[in-house]
C-alpha cells in the first residue's frame, strides 16, 4: 500500500508547485506560457525522472543480466529494482511484470504468444491459449487502434472470429450487448479501462464477471488508467494488463505487460534471442520462466530505471489524490464546454455511476478539429486532434476528428478555464457564429 | 484575440474557398483519379484529372474535379488548385504543383508567385506551420498521382 504524505485535495497552488517540478512546463509557445493539456498523449518529466536517466548513462550504465564486473551489477540491481517498483504500484508480484517499450508491444506479445501457441508451440501448458475457427475474440468499439489492430490480425492469423461490443448513445459500452456477445465461444476479451476519447471508466469488473462465466481470458488495456487513478490489477481479477511509462511521466520506450504468474509462465514467446533463453542448441533452444522469456535483446534499463523514479513520484503525491484532482478538473472541462454554443462533447455526462477522468473530446460545429486545435495552439494551449488513435469511435458518432483536451497533475483550473475561454472563440474566429 | 501569424495563416480568401469549394462534386470523364488520406487526421479527398478529349498536343488538363473533407486548409488548398487548372498543358501544371510544394517547404521564406500560383499564395503561411503543410499539400499530390495513373 501507498502511503501518502497528506490527504488534503490538490488544488491549483499545490498544482502550481507540481508544475515547478516540471522544466518543459515552463516554456512559451508563440509568445503565451504554455498550456498542456495533451497528457493523454504524452504527459511531460519532472526533473527527478530526468535527473535519474541522466545520472544512470553518467554513472552506471551496462548491459544487464549478463557480464561480471561492477556496473553490470549495479545495473541489473537497478533494473529489477525498477520491476520489484512497478509491481507494487499495481498490486503485482515482481515475476508478474514484464518490460516492453510500450503498450502497444504489450498487446502484441499476448497476441503473438496465442498465436505461437495456436500453432502448437509452447507444449501442452500452452494448450489452454489455442484458438481457431470457431472460437471467439471480443474486444469493444471504444478501443484505441493498439487494442484492436493486434486482434484483427489474430483473429485473421488463427481463423478465429472477432466480434464487437457496441457502444449506447450517450458513449457508454452497451453492457446488455456485452452479456449478448460474451458467450461459450468466447476465449478472450480486451477492453480498455479508460477510454482515451470517451473519458469515461468502464465497467471493467462487470466484463471480467461475464468473461469469468465463460471462461475468457480478460485482457486490459490500462494507458488512460495507470498514470491517473489507484490500480490493483489482482482485485480488478484480469489476466492480463498493459500501460506505457511516457504516458506517466516515465520517458518514451518503456511500457509494461503485467500477466498472472500461471499464465505468463504458460505463454509462448513473442519475440526471441538473447537473455531469453537457458540453453541454446543449432535446432531448438530452451526458453527462461517469466518474465524473462518475454525480454529478448538488450533492455531499455535507463527508461525502466526513470519509470520507477515516475512512479515514486505519483505516490508522493498520492494517486487517490491525482484521480480527485484530475475528476475535478474533468468536471469543470465538461461543464465549460456544454455550455458553448455549438460545441458537443462526446462520451457520457458526468452521473451516478458514469465516472469520467480528466479529458473530453469534442467537436465544433463548422470547424475541424485541427482548425480549433490551431487556433489554441496560437494562444499557446496544446491539445489533441484528430481521431487520437480511436477511427472506430469516431465513427460510431459520426465525426472523423475531434478537439482533445486532457488534464494531469500538474494543470490547473485557470489551465481549463483558458481553453474554455478559447474554444469559445473559435467559431467567431472562422466566421461560422 | 488572434496572433498576427494565425492571421495570416487564415486569411479572409482561404476561409471563403474553404466555404465556397471551386470545383467540388467528381465528375464524369475523367482520365485519371486519386485518393489521398492524411493518416494523423483522417482529411481526405479524392480528385478527378479532366483531360481535352481532341487529343490536341502537349496534352492539356482542362479541368480537375474533386471532393473531400477536412481541416479548412486542405479543403481551400483544393478548391483554389481547381481555379488553377484550366486548360493547361501537363507540364505546366507539374510545374505548378512543384512551384507549390516550393513554398510549402520555404519556412516563410517565400512570396509565392501569383501568376504561377493564383490564390494558392494566400496558403504560403502555412510554411510556418510544419503540422499543417500536409494538409495543404494534399490535394496537390492527389493531382500529381492522378495525373501519373493515366
Amino acid at each position: 500500500m501507498t502511503i501518502t504524505a497528506t490527504t488534503t485535495p490538490i488544488d491549483d497552488a499545490e498544482a502550481l508547485r507540481l508544475r515547478a517540478d516540471f522544466p518543459l512546463l515552463g516554456r512559451e509557445v508563440h509568445g503565451e506560457p504554455l498550456i498542456y493539456l495533451d497528457s493523454g498523449a504524452t504527459s511531460q518529466k519532472p526533473r527527478s525522472v530526468i535527473d535519474v536517466e541522466r545520472a544512470y548513462y553518467e554513472e552506471t550504465n551496462a548491459a544487464v543480466h549478463r557480464g561480471a564486473h561492477t556496473l553490470a551489477g549495479e545495473a541489473t540491481e537497478l533494473f529489477e529494482a525498477a520491476r520489484e517498483r512497478v509491481a507494487r504500484f499495481v498490486g503485482a508480484r515482481s515475476d508478474e511484470i514484464v518490460w516492453t517499450s510500450n503498450a502497444t508491444e504489450g498487446l502484441n506479445l499476448i497476441a503473438y504468444g496465442i498465436s505461437n501457441a495456436s500453432l502448437g508451440r509452447g507444449g501442452e501448458a500452452a494448450e489452454r491459449f489455442r484458438i481457431g475457427p470457431g472460437d471467439e475474440i471480443v474486444t469493444t468499439e471504444l478501443e484505441h487502434h493498439a487494442n484492436l489492430v493486434p486482434w484483427q490480425e489474430l483473429a485473421l492469423r488463427t481463423g478465429a472470429t472477432l466480434r464487437v461490443i457496441g457502444l449506447t448513445d450517450d458513449g457508454r459500452i452497451d453492457l446488455d450487448e456485452a452479456a449478448a456477445v460474451i458467450g461459450e465461444r468466447t476465449r478472450l476479451v480486451a477492453v480498455a479501462h479508460v477510454s482515451n476519447v470517451l473519458g469515461a471508466v468502464n465497467p471493467v469488473s462487470q466484463i471480467v464477471a461475464l468473461a469469468r462465466s465463460h471462461g475468457a481470458l480478460v485482457v486490459l488495456d490500462a494507458c488512460q488508467s495507470a498514470p491517473h487513478l489507484p490500480l490493483d490489477l489482482p482485485a480488478l481479477d484480469v489476466d492480463f494488463a498493459v500501460f506505457s511509462g511516457h504516458k506517466m511521466l516515465a520517458p518514451t520506450g518503456i511500457g509494461v505487460l503485467y500477466g498472472r504468474s500461471e499464465l505468463l509462465n504458460a505463454l509462448p514467446p513473442f519475440l526471441t534471442g538473447g537473455s531469453m533463453i537457458t540453453t541454446v542448441g543449432l535446432i531448438e533452444s530452451e526458453y527462461l520462466p517469466a518474465p524473462l522469456r518475454f525480454e529478448a535483446g538488450t533492455q531499455r534499463v535507463s527508461q525502466a530505471i526513470a519509470l520507477a523514479t515516475a512512479i515514486d513520484y505519483l505516490d508522493a503525491v498520492g494517486l487517490d489524490r491525482i484521480e480527485a484532482w484530475e475528476a475535478e478538473l474533468g468536471l469543470r472541462l465538461f461543464e465549460g464546454l456544454s455550455r458553448v454554443e455549438g460545441v458537443r462533447i462526446l462520451g457520457p455526462a458526468p452521473a451516478p455511476g458514469v465516472e469520467r477522468v480528466g479529458l473530453a473530446s469534442f467537436v465544433v460545429d463548422g470547424v475541424h478539429a485541427h482548425d480549433v486545435g490551431q487556433f489554441l495552439d496560437d494562444r499557446g494551449i496544446a491539445a489533441r486532434v484528430g481521431h487520437h488513435c480511436a477511427q472506430p469511435v469516431h465513427r460510431r458518432f459520426g465525426v472523423t476528428a475531434t478537439t482533445r483536451a486532457s488534464a494531469y497533475l500538474y494543470n490547473t483550473t485557470a489551465d481549463i478555464d483558458a481553453a474554455l475561454d478559447a474554444v469559445a472563440g473559435v467559431r467567431a474566429f472562422f466566421r461560422v457564429a | 484575440m488572434a496572433s498576427r501569424e494565425l492571421e495570416t495563416l487564415y486569411q479572409q480568401v482561404i476561409l471563403d474557398h474553404a466555404k465556397q469549394k471551386h470545383g467540388f462534386g467528381l465528375r464524369e470523364g475523367s482520365s485519371g483519379e486519386s485518393h489521398q488520406v492524411n493518416p494523423t487526421c483522417g482529411d481526405e479527398v479524392t480528385l478527378r484529372v479532366h483531360r481535352s478529349a481532341d487529343g490536341r498536343d502537349p496534352v492539356t488538363v482542362e479541368s480537375i474535379s474533386w471532393e473531400g473533407q477536412g481541416c479548412s486548409i486542405s479543403q481551400a488548398s483544393a478548391s483554389v488548385l481547381a481555379d488553377l487548372v484550366h486548360e493547361l498543358p501537363e507540364e505546366d501544371l507539374r510545374a505548378r504543383v512543384g512551384a507549390f510544394r516550393e513554398l510549402m517547404q520555404s519556412k516563410g521564406s517565400l512570396e509565392g508567385d501569383e501568376e504561377l500560383l493564383g490564390d494558392a499564395v494566400a496558403l504560403g503561411g502555412v510554411s510556418r506551420y510544419v503540422t499543417r503543410i500536409k494538409c495543404a499539400m494534399l490535394p496537390w499530390v492527389a493531382l500529381e498521382h492522378a495525373l501519373a495513373v493515366r
